[in-house]
């Protein structure tokens, strides 16, 4: 194993680089996880979610919470919006990451907004084509992913993988 | 023990009821976890809500686990390495918004995951097969190449 495999991600400081690793809770989470725990070892992680009730699965990282919403209470989009613009603002992190839904696809334009680096994965439960949410990440996104090889087109949307390892 | 889960959002009566029919054939137990429910259950225990300690005691002693095609479910079965009966929400039915669960079921049949159940009729023969095996394990890792693009992506 050479080059990156084995290094830490560090900043001009020496400190570890911060990524922001957000999902809604449920689904959406446990695939967070899956990802974002192979990435614990080089960067530090801060985690966000719909439910704070679930710090015990992420021990020793920092956990903040929005609220969730969908279609149906597209009323909550603004305070969100402003909540994680001001998490951007505050952590400055190196990237956001998330696998969605609603509530991540507003953390992409948050740090959008912030010039803050931004990584979509579409959720492994959208087999046939891109989630919602993704079809709009893939306009805002730097890099987008999908965990079925036959959405990918090689060019925007990218396989790599899956959560199921 | 079979631990029959639909998740945390949407009631699954018609998963429910097979499930419950089920257990008045079997001598095993069946724990029924299904959200706003509206049927009430002859055989089987059944709750609408666990706590995350209380689901994570039940899935841990479950023999097998039977549940809706969430992908939360999925990965906890693969992880503790237990089988599971997928048997999807079908939108049509009004069980869910789209048909993302049908797609999910048919992905993880095709790449051999899972048993996979789209009827009553399938889903009681596989119930009462006292030989399912967890069909795949997994990690708590997405695959080293999907983690190695994206710390690329990262710098």
């Amino acid at each position: 194993m050479t080059g990156r495999h084995n290094t830490i991600s560090t900043d001009s400081n020496g400190a570890k680089k911060k990524i922001f690793a957000v999902a809604s809770f449920g689904g959406h989470w446990i695939e967070l996880l899956q990802i974002a725990r192979g990435l614990e070892p080089f960067y530090d992680i801060i985690y966000c979610t719909t439910n704070d009730k679930c710090a015990q699965m992420i021990p020793g990282h920092e956990l903040h919470s929005i609220s969730d919403f969908s279609r149906s209470n597209m009323w909550r989009i603004p305070k969100s919006l402003s909540k994680l613009m001001g998490m951007m603002k505050r952590i400055r992190p190196e990237a956001v990451i998330t696998t969605g839904a609603a509530p991540g696809l507003m953390a992409i334009i948050a740090a959008k907004l912030c010039g803050i680096k931004t990584i979509w994965v579409d959720s492994v439960a959208n087999a046939e084509h891109l989630s919602g949410s993704g079809k709009v990440a893939r306009y805002i996104a730097n890099h987008v992913y999908t965990q079925w090889p036959d959405i990918a087109d090689g060019k925007s949307i990218i396989y790599k993988g899956s959560i199921f390892g | 023990m079979i631990f029959a889960t639909a998740g945390t959002q949407l009631s699954f009566d018609r998963f429910a009821k097979i499930m419950d029919s089920i257990s008045a054939e079997i001598e095993e137990d069946i724990i029924i976890q299904c959200p706003e429910k509206h049927y009430t259950p002859k055989s089987a225990k059944m709750v609408n809500f666990m706590n995350p300690d209380e689901y994570a005691d039940i899935f841990a002693k479950a023999r097998l686990i039977v549940a809706h095609a969430g992908i939360g479910t999925i990965v906890s079965a693969m992880q503790q390495n237990k089988p599971i009966i997928i048997f999807p929400r079908v939108a049509a039915l009004g069980e869910h918004r789209n048909e993302h669960q049908l797609a999910t079921a048919r992905q993880m049949e095709k790449l051999g995951y899972a048993y996979v159940a789209y009827d009553e009729e399938q889903l009681r023969e596989l119930v009462i097969n006292p030989d399912l095996r967890p069909m795949h394990t997994i990690s708590e890792l997405a695959s080293p190449s999907l983690i190695e693009a994206i710390r690329e992506n990262i710098g």
